[in-house]
């Protein structure tokens, strides 16, 4: 068999598999509904504990036609967006000084692993006292956010090569250049396993703000929806978040294969 | 002959490392006079590359002064290009724009300085790969990418760490032949570190055999060859004096003492 025509069967081969996989997920998640409508239906276990599929798609209707589905979701999203860009920036900063000054990088190692570790949602009443009803919800997602950030970025820079920072300064660049020209480029890879980790965790700190916290949302809908025991309100929400969540990680995804794609950079998987 | 371009005053280097000290030079005496092409050959971990990163102004010596046009080196210099012994080529840019780094980070005329890249492209024979990524290079196409990038910033002092060992036979000489032809033309000073005893004789004016670690200069020895001019590499090579060097020189250099990390 000629070179041409075994691709040509390897490449049918790989389609037909990855069409296999989609339809197994797909099949998967058809087959959860179902159950999850019929156990509701036959009472195998309670509605009012579990709601069911077609309550959540009822509530998702009446909520899209009251236009309070759009003012939640919309205020979500302005929060984790808003967050993610604050917390980004601010790590970004942060570990560029770190880079910067070593000196500085020493002294703060402990701190940033002690934050580090520190479970950040602790901190949410604080915020909640210092920056108030509105505000606390972005104390938390960029907590959360930011020395994920700073580790992961200081850690990427210091990885670069040292003998690629010295052929710059045989060319006797300065350290601004080297920080441009070789320490940011050669740590996009992991700028961008930032960002991937970040959309999440931001996602994460804005909906526990907004349970301690907000009068919208969609965990001020959950927590609502909790407290005055309608599960489908809860169950839509959730069902809401985990749309979003999955909507951000792809374009996240798609921004980093079209940055690699630009800057020629392998992407890691 | 006037004032050394380059010049060693009983330099010592000793690597401080939180493991230990290592003593790589003890007391090397070196010049080089404008103009000229100088090797250096000596057992691995003799202190080669050491040197030439004093010169580069990228280490300062222990003791004893490194000396440019008998001003002291204090840091880098833009009359010097430095290719390392290894080519850490960007993998995100292309071949081009790897050897036009140098002139960037200088601020020089770019226009110019992708002329010469071009032309220096031409001359190592990697013009169909200039807009590749190193990635897609072999072993021997990026450490002629990376001698373009040294020279790209036009330097009238070159310091070449091994730039042709991964190269076949074969490319290697005709390489040689072209740099040598080059770097004689433009009247650029060099300095060229080799394991290859018949490169440093066919290449050199002098040859500077350095001891076992610490690092001393054992001996030094002039090449002349008979002729109103001096023989291009691969003509002297075949040239009848050769052969008594590349004795003398190899009866010079010591066994290497211990294996050492850094061999190729
Ligand atoms: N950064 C460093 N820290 C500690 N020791 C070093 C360092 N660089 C080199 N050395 C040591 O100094 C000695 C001289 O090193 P150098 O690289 O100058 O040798 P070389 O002659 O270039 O060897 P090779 O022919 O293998 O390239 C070696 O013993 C090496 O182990
Ligand atoms: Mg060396």
């Amino acid at each position: 068999m000629s070179d041409e025509a075994l691709l040509a069967r390897y490449r049918r081969a790989q389609r037909r598999r990855r069409w296999a996989v989609a339809a197994a997920q797909a099949a998967l998640l058809a087959a959860f509904l179902l159950l999850w409508e019929l156990a509701a239906a036959r009472y195998w276990v309670n509605p009012m504990l579990t709601s069911r599929p077609s309550a959540v798609w009822q509530t998702l209707v009446s909520m899209a036609a009251s236009g309070s589905l759009w003012v939640h979701v919309g205020v979500t999203l302005q929060e984790t967006l808003a967050g993610f860009a604050i917390g980004m920036a601010l790590g970004m900063g942060i570990a560029v000084a770190l880079w910067w000054w070593p000196a500085l990088a020493a002294v703060l190692d402990p701190y940033l692993v002690v934050l580090n570790a520190l479970p950040k949602i602790a901190l949410g009443p604080i915020f909640y006292i210092w920056l108030g009803h509105q505000w606390s919800v972005y104390g938390m997602a960029v907590a959360i956010s930011v020395v994920v950030t700073i580790v992961m970025l200081h850690a990427g820079f210091s990885e670069v090569e040292a003998n690629q920072v010295l052929v710059m300064r045989t060319f006797g660049a300065t350290r601004g250049q080297i920080l441009r020209k070789v320490v940011i480029p050669a740590s996009l890879p992991t700028v961008m396993a930032a960002l991937k980790v970040n959309i999440g965790l931001t996602l994460v700190g804005v909906i526990v703000g907004e349970f301690l916290s907000a009068r919208a949302g969609l965990g001020y809908l959950i927590i609502y929806g909790g407290q005055v025991f309608q599960m489908q309100l809860v169950m839509t929400s959730v069902v809401i978040l985990a749309v979003i969540s999955a909507l951000l990680y792809l374009a996240v995804t798609w921004a980093e294969r079209l940055v690699s794609r630009l800057l020629h950079l392998p992407v890691r998987s | 002959m006037g004032r050394p371009r380059i010049a060693l005053e009983e330099v010592s280097l000793t690597y401080l490392t939180p493991r230990g000290a290592t003593q790589a030079l003890a007391g090397v005496s070196l010049a080089v006079y404008p103009g000229e092409f100088v090797s250096i050959v000596g057992p691995s971990g003799s202190g080669k590359s050491t040197i030439l990163s004093l010169i580069a102004g990228i280490l300062q010596p222990t003791a004893g002064r490194v000396l440019l046009d008998g001003d002291p080196v204090t840091g880098p210099s833009q009359r010097v290009g430095y290719m390392l012994q290894r080519d850490y080529l960007f993998e995100w840019r292309t071949v081009t724009e790897n050897c036009l780094i140098g002139p960037e980070v200088q601020g020089q005329d770019m226009a110019r300085a992708r002329g010469r890249v071009a032309r220096l492209l031409q001359k190592t024979g990697l013009t169909a790969f200039a807009d590749a990524y190193p990635g897609q290079l072999s072993g021997g196409m990026r450490q002629r990418a990376a001698l373009v990038r040294t020279l790209a910033i036009d330097p009238d002092i070159l310091l070449l760490d091994e730039p042709f060992s991964a190269l076949d036979f074969q490319t290697k000489l005709m390489l040689a032949d072209e740099m040598w032809s080059l770097l004689r033309t433009e009247h650029k000073t060099v300095l060229l570190v080799t394991h290859d005893i018949s490169e440093a004789i066919s290449l050199s004016d002098r040859v500077i055999v350095l001891s076992r670690r610490p690092g001393r200069v054992k001996s030094v020895h002039e090449i002349r060859f008979a002729g109103p001019e001096r023989p291009i590499p691969f003509k002297a090579r075949g040239a009848p004096e050769y052969s008594g060097y590349f004795h003398r020189i190899w009866a010079e250099l010591d066994p290497p003492g211990e294996v050492n990390r850094n061999v190729g």
